[in-house]
């Protein structure tokens, strides 16, 4: 049992703060966190945990409360102030310049010793070298990040942190972008840094994770923090309850589904991505009516390049696409939604939804040009009104004032809202991207169910997902993505984490043993 | 054509080049600048009235300076009018950056901004200073190289800009403040969390840029033609943003193509000359701009700029 | 809408008080030089002529580029579309106002107008989807090569016969647009008005400006829910164009008589800073280039009247636009989540 109970290393008290617009982001957290331990927060999206980490990291200002570290009262101005502090951060986007080397990223921001030149370049690899190896980090110094995968990406952002002397590490939900296997060893080298005396700090709002490394597990729920046990004394099923506030129910239930013709044939399909790698190679995919495939795979590995290829966005180099039984692969766009294409794009702000227009506006992007919603070349302001009204209701988007703006919705809401545009359509297939990115448990469940719903009306359904147990919990088949090429597939009620993980990371290995 | 000289070819060829270099001056200065605004994720289209305000600046500062025997018998007079020019520029600048990286307007507007308001202001007060006299200056002489006697010989601005050339490569390549410059235009978070002032880098960035680009709009009036009337640019500051672009943010590919683009200039002044009855003297005007187009068309480097590139930065 | 008109005016307010400042410093009493701005832009019904006059190829011009810019295009070629408009209807004027009735020849030389603005855009509109160019610079460039080519045109084979004038031929007759009767508001005055209403209800009242709002907010949004992007930006710009190359038929029409080497000048990027005063609404383009006209006529007064600089108004117009836009700027911070 690690950490120190006496004089704890960090002391948050009554941290409070609230974002434009009125949500309590934090509302008057108390919270230790003690020396060689690793403390876990755990909570659904929105629930305030990476705002909590942003104060403590000098990122966000709050509106009231204090800091103690190591028992002196502190208040960082900025991530620098914090970062002499001996705190760190990896955060969920990662802070890398893409187009700068690993060595370049280090030494960014950091005083030379030739100023106003760069430090000697070697210098610097030979330092980074040592440092990974002290800690079993493998890096190359020398390579650009942008060319590093996702995993080493991580690596390197740890190891900046531990550059800068952290003693108290910071991870926001580290495990999102890992498989399986990778997300074992990333635990393994957290308790090693936990046994050397250093603490960390685990913001996830995966509960088995959660229960394999912590010490010690604080909860908070709608910005309040209802708990903080230690791990060994609590269980999934009793931190699930605390996460959410009542009983936690798996989505989907066992479907009698009727197999129909094949709605979407994606055969032998090969594309680039935006810089001309290729991102598809060889691609075979089948969803029939009724049927549900779930495309899962660490992001990164072609899902985008996938989403773009079936909704028409991106062109493809070989091979075809085949909707509703006719060859699409030339179609653009509108002649595909047309055809009876359902599209829930992955990237809400950058695909899906324009912010400064209404919600009314948002929900007719697809169908402005066909009546009810216009008439030669004229809106139907009346009839856009009306339709945006009674898919809010149905849908329970709030606030339902279908004038304002989309961009003030929560995630949930968003989400909820483009769903509802593209089953407004009775589509005849569905594709479904990263539904529940940032979304919070109750809407989580909305969410499934709808989607649900439509199978049961006979649709075929794509979801393209990097949440495993989403893929898991929905689809009839899942088929596992890696490097553009379909690694593996699997019957949806028998496929498991300890099956799917190591197609996921392009290894046949075995699975690697939870410590 | 009969008994070609291959000696007077290259001549004639060198003296082209010559005339290149030269032409190209203003145009590279400013395109110099512009790497490094964009490089820190600022787009400054303004760079019209940037050169013109140096331009201006440096015709009247050096004007001034000509009338003050001490500075004008040093032979002063000229690069006081280049120093002005320079500040001049940074005063824009310094709009720029209040504009886009202070208040975060849309930067696409602010520059257009910048060049209604550069042409406005220097209109207004050169007619308000000289009224409808033509004043001149006296411009550079050229200089040699004594170690290099081949080389023709240029004037100083000319040396000064070569020079200027690998110091702007070395800042953005060599030096931690370069490396902040770069992060900022390409991932401005990481930058932030490394500790690293983006909007004051970026500040910095726009100032140094439009520094340069004043500095460019000086070489025009001042070392080159030794005066000054509206419009004088004549398009440079928009030849610049699009020779950014065809450099891909690089300065080395900046001097490349401001060569290309001075010699092409010198070419239409020797073609101007010949006055050749079938090609009339307004379609040689045209050329520098067609020319421009063309470079474009095969430039495509979009996906190669700095990720940032025009997007206000804010914290949190 | 109400907000869009009061950042015109409340720039305005702020740039008028700082060209007192510069008035002052000159040494003449600012009251009295605004009292002759005014008097001098809105004092009689030929001061308020002149006025329109001026604020009709501004606001014509204006209402396109507000099209382009809600779409994001950047049009800053508007001083080439002009003149390649102007152009295209001169030509059009010189050759059949010996043999055609004014009903018939007006509509062709204002086609001629539209078609002229509209290609002269399309071939930026060419470059920018066929070849990636940006618009902004395409745009730029354009200008330069229009400008050159009316250079050459009136120097050489459109010149007067007779003349060593840098111009076209006289356009009489029936290629001059008919006026109101006793007054010098021409035809262009009233088609410049009713397009207020138009623009407006292109942009806010039709699937085909539903759409350009769309990509001008968000391409990425736009083209996943199937619309065709590449069709918006070419309508921007040829609409954009046309509009242009409407204003210079318009005023070679009925304001020059003839295609003068030099002409447009200023109209094109005026034009820009018009439509951005007007927050790209179309009734705040129109109080825009009202005033824009109003400080351009008075500013001639001025100087007339008391020796101030005409280019005094080139540096109010800038004042209030650069106040505005950081007036804007600062509303939108404010509004904006932290």
């Amino acid at each position: 049992m690690a950490g120190d109970p006496e004089g704890a290393l960090v002391e948050l008290r009554g941290i409070t703060k609230r974002f434009p617009g009125g949500t309590l982001a934090n509302d008057a957290i108390d919270l230790d966190l003690r020396r060689g331990e690793i403390l876990a927060l755990l909570g659904e999206n929105g629930a305030g945990k990476s705002t909590l980490m942003g104060v403590l990291y000098g990122l966000l200002r709050p509106d009231a409360g204090e800091i103690r570290l190591r028992g002196e009262p502190v208040r960082f101005r900025s991530p620098r102030d914090a970062i002499r502090h001996g705190l760190g951060m990896v955060h969920q986007h990662f802070m890398l310049v893409p187009t700068f080397t690993v060595a370049e990223n280090f030494v960014l921001g950091r005083p030379s010793p030739r100023w106003p030149l760069l430090e000697d370049r070697r210098a610097v690899a030979a330092r980074i070298a040592g440092l990974a190896r002290r800690h079993g980090l493998a890096v190359d110094p020398d390579a650009r990040v942008d060319r590093l995968s996702v995993g080493q990406q991580q690596r390197v952002e740890i190891l900046k942190a531990l550059y800068r002397g952290a003693e108290i590490l910071i991870l926001d939900e580290p495990t999102a972008v890992l498989t399986p296997q990778e997300a074992d060893e990333l635990l393994a080298v957290l308790r090693g840094l936990a046994a050397a005396g250093r603490s960390v700090v685990f913001i996830s709002h995966k509960l088995d994770e959660v229960l394999r490394v912590a010490d010690r597990v604080a909860v908070l729920r709608d910005g309040r923090l209802v708990a903080t046990l230690p791990a060994g004394s609590t269980s999934a099923p009793e931190l699930g309850r605390l996460m959410v506030g009542r009983e936690v129910r798996p989505s989907a239930a066992a479907r009698s589904g009727e197999r129909g013709e094949p709605r979407l044939v994606l055969e032998s399909v090969a594309a680039a991505d935006d810089r001309g790698v290729a991102a598809l190679r060889g691609v075979d995919l089948r969803v029939h009516a009724g049927d549900i495939v779930g495309l899962a795979g660490v992001d990164g590995n072609g899902q985008r390049e996938l989403e773009e290829v079936v909704a028409g966005l991106r062109p493809v180099l070989e091979g075809r696409v085949l909707l509703a039984g006719r060859d699409a692969t030339a179609a653009p766009v509108r002649e595909r939604l047309a055809a009876g294409l359902g599209y829930v794009p992955s990237d809400r702000h950058g695909r899906a939804l324009l912010r400064d227009a209404s919600l009314a506006d948002n929900l007719v992007l697809e169908r402005v040009g066909r009546s009810p919603f216009s008439r030669a070349g004229l809106l139907d302001r009346a009839a856009i009104a009306r339709h945006a009204r009674r898919l809010v209701a149905a849908f329970g988007v709030r606030p339902a004032a279908v004038d304002s703006p989309a961009g003030r919705l929560s995630g949930g809401n968003a989400q909820k809202l483009v769903l509802a545009r593209a089953l407004s359509r009775d589509p005849s297939v569905l594709l479904v991207c990263q539904p529940t990115r940032g979304v919070d448990l109750g809407a989580v469940e909305r969410l499934h169910a709808e989607i649900l719903r439509r199978l049961d009306a006979g649709a075929a359904i794509l979801l393209i997902s990097t949440e495993l147990s989403e893929v898991m919990a929905l689809a009839d088949r899942i088929l596992v993505l890696y490097e553009g090429r379909i690694a593996g597939e699997r019957a949806g009620t028998a496929a498991t984490a300890e099956e799917l993980g190591p197609l996921m990371g392009g290894r046949r290995a075995e699975p690697a043993r939870a410590a | 054509m009969s008994g070609f000289d291959p000696s007077l070819a290259a001549g004639l060829a060198l003296g082209l080049l010559a005339a290149g270099v030269r032409l190209a001056v203003p145009t590279l200065l400013a395109a110099l600048g512009e790497i490094v605004t964009e490089r820190a994720g600022v787009l400054n289209l303004g760079l019209e009235g940037v050169m013109l305000a140096g331009a201006l600046a440096g015709f009247v500062a050096t004007g001034a300076a000509e009338h003050a025997p001490a500075l004008a018998g040093a032979g002063l007079a000229p690069w006081l009018g280049l120093g002005a020019g320079a500040l001049a520029g940074s005063a824009m600048g310094l709009v720029m950056a209040a504009l886009s990286v202070w208040l975060r307007a849309d930067q696409v507007v602010a520059g257009i901004m910048l060049v209604a308001l550069g042409q406005g202001i220097t209109t207004y007060v050169y007619r308000e200073v000289y009224g409808s006299l033509t004043a001149r200056v006296v411009p550079l002489a050229p200089v040699t190289l004594p170690r290099l006697p081949g080389v023709p010989a240029q004037d100083p601005a000319t040396w000064l800009a070569l020079l200027l050339v690998g110091a702007v490569w070395l800042l953005l390549f060599r030096t931690g403040w370069g490396l902040a410059v770069r992060a900022a235009g390409e991932h401005p978070a990481a930058a932030d969390t490394a500790g690293i002032d983006v909007a004051r880098t970026r500040c910095a960035a726009v100032l140094l840029g439009s520094a340069l680009a004043g500095l460019g709009g000086a070489v025009l009036t001042v070392a080159q033609l030794g005066l000054f009337r509206e419009g004088v640019t004549a398009g440079r500051g928009w030849i610049a943003v699009a020779l950014v672009i065809f450099a891909r943010w690089r300065p080395g590919r900046a001097l490349a193509g401001a060569l290309l683009f001075g010699c092409a200039t010198a070419l239409q002044f020797r073609l101007q000359a010949l006055d050749l009855p079938w090609l009339p003297y307004e379609a040689l005007l045209a050329l520098p701009y067609l020319l421009t187009l063309l470079a474009l068309l095969r430039a495509r480097g979009g996906d190669q700029a700095p990720a940032a590139l025009g997007t206000p930065y804010a914290k949190g | 809408m109400i907000r869009a008109l009061v950042a015109p005016l409340a720039g305005a307010a702020v740039g008028l008080l700082i060209g007192a400042a510069i008035i002052a410093a000159s040494g003449t009493d600012p009251l009295v030089a605004y009292r002759g701005l005014v008097e001098g832009a809105l004092g009689g019904p030929r001061q308020l002529t002149e006025t329109a006059l001026k604020a009709t190829p501004l606001l014509t011009v204006g209402l396109g580029l507000t099209v382009a810019f809600r779409c994001r295009i950047w049009n800053i070629g508007a001083e080439g579309q002009y003149l390649a408009g102007a152009l295209a209807g001169t030509t059009v004027g010189l050759l059949g106002q010996a043999s055609l009735p004014a009903w018939a020849l007006v509509p062709l030389m204002l086609a001629a107008g539209l078609a002229g603005g509209a290609a002269w855009a399309g071939l930026a509109a060419w470059l920018r989807l066929r070849f990636g160019v940006s618009e902004i610079i395409a745009t730029i460039m354009l200008n330069f090569v229009a400008a050159d080519a009316v250079s050459y045109l009136t120097r050489g084979p459109l010149r007067e016969p007779g003349s060593y004038l840098p111009q076209t031929a006289r356009l009489e007759g029936p290629a001059r647009l008919p006026t109101l009767p006793g007054t010098r508001l021409h035809l262009g005055v009233l088609l410049a008005v009713v397009l207020v209403p138009a623009v407006h209800v292109l942009l806010w009242r039709t699937v085909r400006g539903f759409r350009l709002r769309a990509i001008g907010a968000a391409p990425g949004v736009a083209a996943a829910a199937g619309m065709d992007v590449a069709a918006g930006i070419a309508f921007a710009l040829l609409c954009s164009g046309a509009l242009a190359g409407l204003a210079g038929v318009v005023e070679v029409s009925a304001v020059q008589g003839r295609l003068k080497d030099g002409a447009a000048a200023d109209y094109g990027f005026a034009a820009i800073l018009v439509a951005l005063l007007g927050r790209l609404h179309p009734a705040g383009v129109l109080v825009a280039a009202f005033l824009f006209a109003v400080l351009t006529i008075g500013a001639q007064a001025m100087h007339s009247a008391l020796g101030l600089p005409v280019a005094l108004s080139q540096v109010l117009q800038v004042g209030v636009i650069l106040v505005a836009l950081v007036a804007d700027a600062l509303a939108r911070r404010r509004t904006a989540a932290g």
